[in-house]
């Protein structure tokens, strides 16, 4: 084994183990924070509070990102909020109860530590983004106001309207400006990740190429931070942002980085349906709706009336019928996996017969049209706007898609990854959401990451390690730039007749099919014999149009779905070498009597992580047992 | 049930312009058996799937969530910020918008203070740097004191939030025949000023993001409200307002630097 998988969870009770940590980190001084540099590679919500709170303890921070400018970030795209165990509403939340409710909604494969130190910051980050000037929903005694989500009974959640991604991700984007008008943080935008550079071990710099110019630039710094998201784009039809890809960490896994489960990825269940091949991208509909949304199908097969024509009693209400105590507001796994049983089943609603209703009719009678609008009317516009069709009026379709990527690069309890000074926050990393992530989770974890953990961790990586001083002329980066250079003439030289997002088409329909909701053994294997076939075909027809030395979207796509035609064999090897279900992880063969997933803990408490060998090699497979102190290992059931 | 879509062909005249230098022109292109379920983006996608096939140079443009969040996406269409659609993002509009055998035309930004980079990809850098003037509050990690502590009343706290939705895509300066930059920075100013966390520093705040904005080149407000009209998150006019007195106060009352 070339790594060694420490996870350095400190010692102590688990409610004690942060305090120990922080306390035990090696620091730096003041005045000698200004003589290390950071480079941190994304700026979401996790890349950009960990620019702006190191930049403001003095490191100098070189900040990138591959849109215009760090405010479009993808975790804009978050609507629905971010949970705190503020107990505000006084229904008996607390540190405890969300650390509980996060380790038994990631279905027992994440690590206590971190998600419990995630549930001991998350007030801080309220506290937080309150003095940035976010601007939380309220009620009349202009307190912040709470709402319940998917897999929580108490109301936890922080809110402002649709856009909560928005605004925290703007807080965290105004903290950066304020940094780069101090001249702490330096800005590259429109720059895309080549590589990682590693020298004597240690991560050190990247190599990336300027979007606009074409330019192949070297940078080098003391610690290098990945904050580069997820890659659900792996399925091409996502909820991610079109330009979200693997690569910065699929770059770094090629340098020695682990990648830890691969196959969790999370089917969200409340998005647009898919309306044709043309489609580039799917539209999540938050999942606060079902908060007051019934999800239904009729309850006879091939029932093609309209919605409105189906009286109440042919009808079927099957979360409700199925999971009576949580009802409409199981985690997503349970709700994706149900609405696809009701489509296997026949009873897939609209046109293509893929997709359920969700239906806000019994509360528009409750509460009033007036009181839904102001709940969820930007989200009933974006739908009658993409579907043409209003969601007062008749049910909405919805159907679950791509959403979320659990797995990521393994990184210990102080985010360091499998290689010294590689830190990896947020999506990225694979930490604290085990094999299935509840709702309003992903805002939290990235700013936990970013504003309240890297600060103190990477203070103690610099003071713990001796750094040589190298510049950009040692020859590794000579090396990693001439490699990214002779990638990039041979996607220009093949000059075949297929186009990038042809290819990436077909990887996505393979993923789909055989690495999506449910998977099996047969299917996965042929995944990986297809995924082999395609990407042979990719190098040898792939048609790039135009040259480097100019914007050239159609260079940048060839580069991410290079990538994406080797992550996509990773996963599905990931996925077959773990037989058990898990959270997002179905396994046909591992089911309970009641089709629920069914874990084996005895073979598979672990996290598996994978060790690069070469593109054509089989990885090593390596484990990181998984001990349950404090929350004791059962069936996850929410009936 | 939905209209059924249909397929329709439309006629499009694109801006291309190969970098920052070249001087453009228009190229003509028809395109057929587009769905009208389909968005414009896709359709674009559609496009350029065409193009590349053809040995022809596809289209540049710039687009990203495609949920009407990111602000990426621009377009002028048919002399339109973000096409014919009330408060819609491009990536938002829908084929359905257009009828068969319409003539599209497509346009970048025009402003001074965002070139263009290539056809209709533009350089929108200047609103990072109007932010940088003052669009924050300096408040580092680990001040911040209880959220709860200061109440703000329901009204100011939604006010601030319909401000807040701004996503910086441009649509209200491309709009503008003075290329005004007002709409977006009044967004902000306003944001900040509704909030007690944003009195601390209100007393500068204007003056410097007003000062920067005038710097970059764009231009002033003459009461047009194009910008209004254009923005697809409808940031209200009287933000403008609330920042001319936030300005105002900020050069009256202000202490010397």
């Amino acid at each position: 084994m070339s790594f060694k998988l420490d996870s350095k969870i400190p010692e102590g009770p688990i409610q004690d183990k942060w305090e120990n940590h922080k306390f035990k980190c090696k620091l730096v001084n003041p005045s000698n924070k200004r003589k290390y540099t950071v480079i941190v590679v994304g700026t979401g919500l996790a890349g950009g509070s960990a620019a702006a709170s190191m930049a403001e303890l003095g490191y100098n921070v070189k900040s990138f990102c591959i849109q215009d400018t760090p405010r479009r970030a993808h975790s804009i795209a978050a609507q629905g909020g971010i949970n705190a165990a503020k107990n505000y509403q006084n229904d008996g939340d607390s540190v405890w109860r969300l650390f509980y409710d996060t380790v038994k909604g990631g279905d027992y494969r994440s690590r206590e530590a971190n998600v419990y130190r995630l549930a001991q910051v998350s007030n801080n980050i309220i506290d937080q983004c309150v003095a940035q000037g976010v601007p939380f929903a309220r009620d009349y005694g202009g307190y912040l106001d709470n709402r319940s989500f998917g897999g929580a009974q108490v109301s936890r959640t922080f809110y402002a309207k649709g856009q909560t991604g928005q605004q925290l991700l703007l807080g965290a984007y105004q903290s950066m400006m304020k940094e780069v008008a101090k001249g702490k943080i330096d800005l590259y935008t429109r720059r895309e990740i080549l590589d990682i550079v590693v020298i004597d071990g240690k991560a050190r710099g990247i190599i990336v190429r300027d979007l606009i110019s074409g330019d192949i630039e070297r940078h080098v710094a003391d610690a290098v931070i990945l904050a580069s998201g997820g890659y659900g784009n792996v399925y091409f039809l996502s909820t991610n942002a079109m330009a979200s890809n693997v690569g910065a960490a699929w770059k770094a896994y090629k340098k020695g980085a682990g990648f830890a489960n691969p196959c969790f990825t999370q089917i969200h269940p409340t998005c647009i349906p898919v309306h044709g091949e043309n489609q580039a991208k799917l539209t999540l509909m938050s999942e606060s709706l079902r908060n007051d949304g019934r999800v239904w199908v009729p309850a006879k097969a091939d029932d093609k009336r309209h919605p409105n024509e189906i009286p109440e009693e042919e009808r079927d209400y099957y979360l409700e019928r199925i999971y009576p105590s949580f009802g409409n507001l199981v985690p997503r796994d349970v709700a994706s996996r149900n609405a696809k049983t009701m489509v296997d089943e026949n009873k897939g609603v609209g046109d293509t017969g893929v997709a359920v209703y969700l239906d806000f009719k019994d509360a528009i009678a409750r509460d009033g049209q007036p009181a839904i609008e102001e709940r969820y009317g930007n989200l009933f516009e974006m739908y009658q706007r993409i579907t043409n069709e209003s969601p007062y009026e008749q049910p909405m379709r919805i159907y679950p898609a791509v959403h979320y990527t659990m797995g990521g690069l393994w990184v210990d309890y102080n985010l360091q990854s499998t290689i010294p000074g590689l830190h990896v926050l947020g999506e990225a990393n694979f930490s604290d959401h085990g094999a299935n992530r509840l709702g309003a989770s992903a805002l939290m974890q990235g700013l936990a990451d970013g504003y309240f953990v890297i600060p103190y961790t990477i203070g103690n990586y610099f003071g713990t390690n001796k750094l040589e001083k190298v510049d950009t002329s040692h020859p590794e980066f000579d090396k990693a730039e001439k490699a990214a250079k002779a990638q990039i003439d041979k996607f220009l030289n093949i000059k075949g007749k297929r186009t990038a997002d042809d290819f990436h088409k077909k990887l996505g329909k393979i993923m789909w099919e055989h690495v999506g909701m449910a998977r099996e053994e047969k299917g996965l294997k042929t995944a990986i014999s297809e995924i082999k076939k395609l990407r042979a075909e990719f190098w040898t027809d792939l048609k790039i149009p135009g040259n480097q030395d100019e914007i050239n979207r159609e260079l940048e796509k060839a580069g991410r779905v290079a990538d994406f035609l080797e992550l996509g064999e990773l996963m599905a090897r990931d996925a077959l070498t773990r037989p058990e279900s898990c959270g997002g992880h179905f396994r046909l063969e591992s089911q309970t009597p009641e089709n629920e997933a069914l874990r084996n803990d005895e073979d598979f408490a672990h996290s598996a992580v994978w060790e690069f060998k070469g593109v054509d090699d089989e990885p090593a497979r390596h484990k990181e047992e998984l001990t349950f102190e404090n929350v004791p290992l059962t069936q996850r059931s929410y009936k | 049930m939905a209209n059924k879509e249909k397929d329709i062909t439309v006629h499009l005249k694109l801006w291309r312009q190969k970098n920052r230098k070249d001087k453009g022109q228009f190229d003509e292109h028809t395109l057929s058996g587009v769905s009208t379920g389909s968005s414009f983006l896709e359709m674009l996608d559609q496009l350029n799937e065409q193009l590349i096939i053809e040995d022809k140079a596809p289209f540049a443009f710039d687009h990203d969530c495609r949920e009407g969040i990111c602000g990426m996406c621009s377009l002028m269409i048919n002399g339109q910020a973000h096409g014919p659609e009330k408060a819609t993002t491009t990536c938002q509009l829908h084929m359905r918008s257009f009828e068969d055998q319409d003539t599209i035309v497509i346009e970048p930004w025009r402003s001074s203070a965002f070139p263009v980079l290539k056809d209709c990809v533009v350089d929108r850098s200047a609103f990072d740097k109007v932010i940088q003037a003052g669009g924050f509050t300096s408040v580092n990690v680990g001040n911040a004191q209880d959220a709860n502590a200061i109440p703000i009343a329901k009204e100011n706290a939604d006010l601030a939030m319909d401000a807040a939705a701004c996503i910086g895509c441009g649509a209200c300066v491309a709009s503008c025949p003075n290329a005004s930059a007002m709409l977006f920075t009044s967004a902000k100013i306003s944001q900040l000023a509704l909030l007690p966390q944003g009195k601390v520093e209100a007393e500068k705040r204007a003056a410097k993001m007003v000062e920067e904005m005038d710097e970059l080149g764009f231009g002033n407000c003459s009461n047009h409200a194009e910008c209004e009209a254009s923005c697809p998150k409808e940031i209200n006019l009287s933000n403008i307002a609330r920042m001319n007195r936030e300005f105002f106060k900020s050069k009256t009352f202000s202490r010397k630097d």
